[in-house]
């Protein structure tokens, strides 16, 4: 599997977001093809859920049109592991909990690493819950990407930097996906204040990044950003696959250039 | 056992902008529930704001109708808002208030929870805002007006099933948002820790009393308590204190809406499995995937597919029996007490109810059952029509 914090390495990288299954899982496949086309460095892709409560509602639609097409975990992994020769960079899972604790985790690490996928985030399992996910997916070496939002303790920022591989995912504000409100008022104290924990790992900043900007706005604080929500609504606004996939190309060289002209 | 969990369930599945909160909330709980002061405040307002003790009333008309045990109905319809919901709504807002917030979230489902949150921020004079799915706002409009008229504002919620679970889905995204100024009375015992252990204890003063009182009516305690279960509080309010008491058999009785084979229930601890929703490890309704399946009961209140992660583990440990009831069913004990007993109860109460008719007529008369009549009906009146036709249809 393809190594995340090598992405880190002399840039600061682009991770973006969509949710499989949406609309189809050929045409996951296909956005994900133009998408590392473009020059995205990590893709995550989100496994559909009836209750996105991390969510707001840009990817609650997504994740509902992904289910309402018969989109499940199995089948998702399925399609990665298919497509697995044709990815260039590190495919990243993101989740609930209750979709992998029902896969069984042992399976789900074991079925994710022969798939390919480099790590998982998951928003609802705190890095102090008793789960065995942790420990079953080091044995596969699938990174877990933790979170820290700006409320997040000094305390338990050491207790998740220790835990946490890949990158450390700073969450920009308090919300959920696809805030778009200005972020944390003092974004620099909060990830220098992470800095302090987080040792070698890279920061990735997301939640509410949505267009050039807003990155202009954040790009000097974190080593890399992730975006979600605006991907999505971009890629909607197509009307035929064409036009979807032709959205996200052109979302994504905006970004881009952003992130370079502004770095 | 560990913290936040009852054996394997519970816990804090919840987002990291959360766990400050959580911890918060639990240190200044741990604090003020030894505290004097906090105790003689929450106990005064029980009283004198809110009617307890409730009555533990002996049901002659309804004994003598199943000719078996004795009946005896724990009366929380005749709290202040109609509900056991203000046992804990009372309790929790003098923690918000201790905390500083001001402003005030809740779900609900039959409004209720809604009504008594609403009915305790107008008396703290915090904002409020209720988070209601549009499916019940419909069927439960009479208690809509009500938060209204105390000064709350109820959201409509248009995701999902568009009923409790949904509400709740809501209610935890705006708190990560606004967690900084706001508290979220969560109504049940299910959430992350450490709900499901506050609310219970805020709840449990139901048992406590009807402890009290059936020593002082029977001398003993009593062979069957009653409950119905949605979240699981008012089961968990009267069950607790009897826990313990091996010779107490504690049933809770679920809502199996058209029948369990139907698919179309809420019966989550006798067809569920166990899974993480809304913050906690328990019992739920999903599909092999892991999606949740909504739930569906005539009852507003039941109609959620989640329950409590104490209720697991009394499940999982035998000390609970779980059974559960029809809308047929439930309608019949509806109309039965209210014609046996002049007493309209809530159409959730009515499931545990219902059970007595499985249950009293195998019994002598020397044998106590307790039931937690745990609100009261005019919030279902509106919903006559439907029980009407649901009765036309049997
Ligand atoms: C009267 C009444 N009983 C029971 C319930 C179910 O909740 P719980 O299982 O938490 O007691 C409700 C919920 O709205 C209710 O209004």
């Amino acid at each position: 599997m393809l190594n995340i914090s090598e992405q880190f390495k002399g840039k600061k990288p682009l991770i973006t977001y969509i949710s499989g299954g949406d609309p189809s899982l050929e045409m996951t496949e296909k956005i994900i093809y133009r998408l590392q086309d473009e020059g995205v460095d990590i893709i995550e892709i989100g496994i559909p859920f009836s209750d996105p409560l991390a969510d707001g509602p840009v990817i609650q639609a997504a994740s509902q049109r992904a289910l309402e097409n018969g989109t499940s975990l199995k089948k998702l992994i399925a399609k990665i592991k298919d497509i697995k020769a044709n990815v260039k960079v590190p495919i990243v899972l993101m989740g609930y909990y209750n979709s992998v604790l029902n896969y069984g985790e042992h399976q789900f690490a074991k079925d994710i690493s022969e798939a390919g996928i480099s790590g998982v985030i998951i928003p609802d399992l705190p890095v102090d819950e008793r789960a065995k996910l942790t420990e079953e997916l080091k044995a596969k070496g699938v990174s877990q990407i933790l979170l820290v939002t700006p409320n997040t303790s000094e305390k338990r920022l050491e207790e998740i930097a220790a835990k946490c591989s890949g990158f450390l995912y700073c969450v920009a504000l308090l919300g959920t996906t696809g805030d778009a409100r200005e972020p944390y008022p003092e974004l620099e104290g909060y990830l220098n204040r992470v800095r302090r924990f987080s040792g070698d790992l890279p920061l990735g900043l997301g939640f509410g990044i949505d267009g050039p900007e807003k990155v202009k706005k954040i790009i000097n604080y974190p080593d890399g950003i992730i975006i979600g929500s605006a991907l999505i609504e971009a890629i909607q606004i197509g009307n035929t696959e064409t036009e979807m996939l032709n959205n996200a190309g052109e979302f994504v060289r905006e970004i881009k250039r952003a992130i370079k002209d502004y770095s | 056992m560990s913290r936040g969990y009852f054996n394997e369930f519970g816990g804090r599945f919840v987002p990291e902008t959360l766990i400050p909160a959580l911890d918060e909330l639990e240190e200044v709980y741990l604090e003020l529930k030894e505290d004097p002061d906090f105790k003689a405040q929450l106990k005064s307002l029980l009283a004198d704001y809110s009617g307890r003790p409730t009555s533990l009333y002996y049901a002659e008309q309804l004994s003598s109708h199943y000719g078996g045990a004795k009946i005896y109905l724990k009366r929380e319809d005749l709290n202040h808002t109609g509900a056991h919901k203000i046992n804990n709504t009372l309790g929790q807002i003098l923690l918000a208030v201790k905390m500083g917030k001001k402003r005030i979230i809740a779900e609900t489902g039959a409004g209720q929870h809604g009504v008594a949150t609403a009915t305790v921020a107008a008396r703290f004079n915090l904002d409020c805002q209720v988070y209601m799915g549009t499916e019940d706002i419909e069927r439960q409009a009479l208690n809509v007006y009500k938060m209204e008229m105390l000064g709350a504002e109820v959201i409509p919620v248009t995701s999902g099933t568009q009923t409790l679970k949904d509400a709740t889905n809501e209610a935890i995204r705006d708190w990560v948002t606004n967690v900084e100024d706001t508290h979220y009375i969560i109504g049940s015992v299910v959430g992350p820790h450490p709900y499901p252990m506050m609310v219970r204890d805020f709840q449990r003063i139901i048992g406590d009393e009807t402890r009290e009182q059936i020593m002082k009516k029977e001398g003993r305690l009593p062979d069957y308590i009653l409950a119905c279960v949605g979240g699981g509080s008012n089961a968990m309010g009267i069950f607790y204190p009897f826990v313990e008491d091996k010779e107490v058999n504690l049933v809770g009785i679920e809502a199996s809406g058209s029948g369990i084979e139907s698919g179309k229930h809420a019966a989550t601890l006798s067809a569920g499995r166990v899974g993480v929703l809304h913050g906690s490890k328990s019992y739920l309704l999903q599909d092999e995937d892991g999606q949740i399946i909504p739930a569906y009961s005539i009852s507003a209140g039941l109609d959620y597919p989640g329950v409590g992660p104490e209720h697991s583990y009394l499940k999982t440990i035998e000390r609970v029996e779980y059974q559960s009831a029809t809308d047929m069913e439930a309608v019949n004990a509806f109309r039965l007490l209210s014609e046996k007993e002049g007493i309209i109860p809530a159409l959730e109460s009515s499931h545990a109810l219902s059970y007595l008719e499985k249950l009293a007529p195998e019994l002598d008369s020397t044998a106590i059952i307790v039931v937690n009549l745990s609100g009261r009906g005019d919030k279902d009146i509106n919903n006559f029509k439907k029980i009407r036709e649901a009765e036309a249809d049997a």
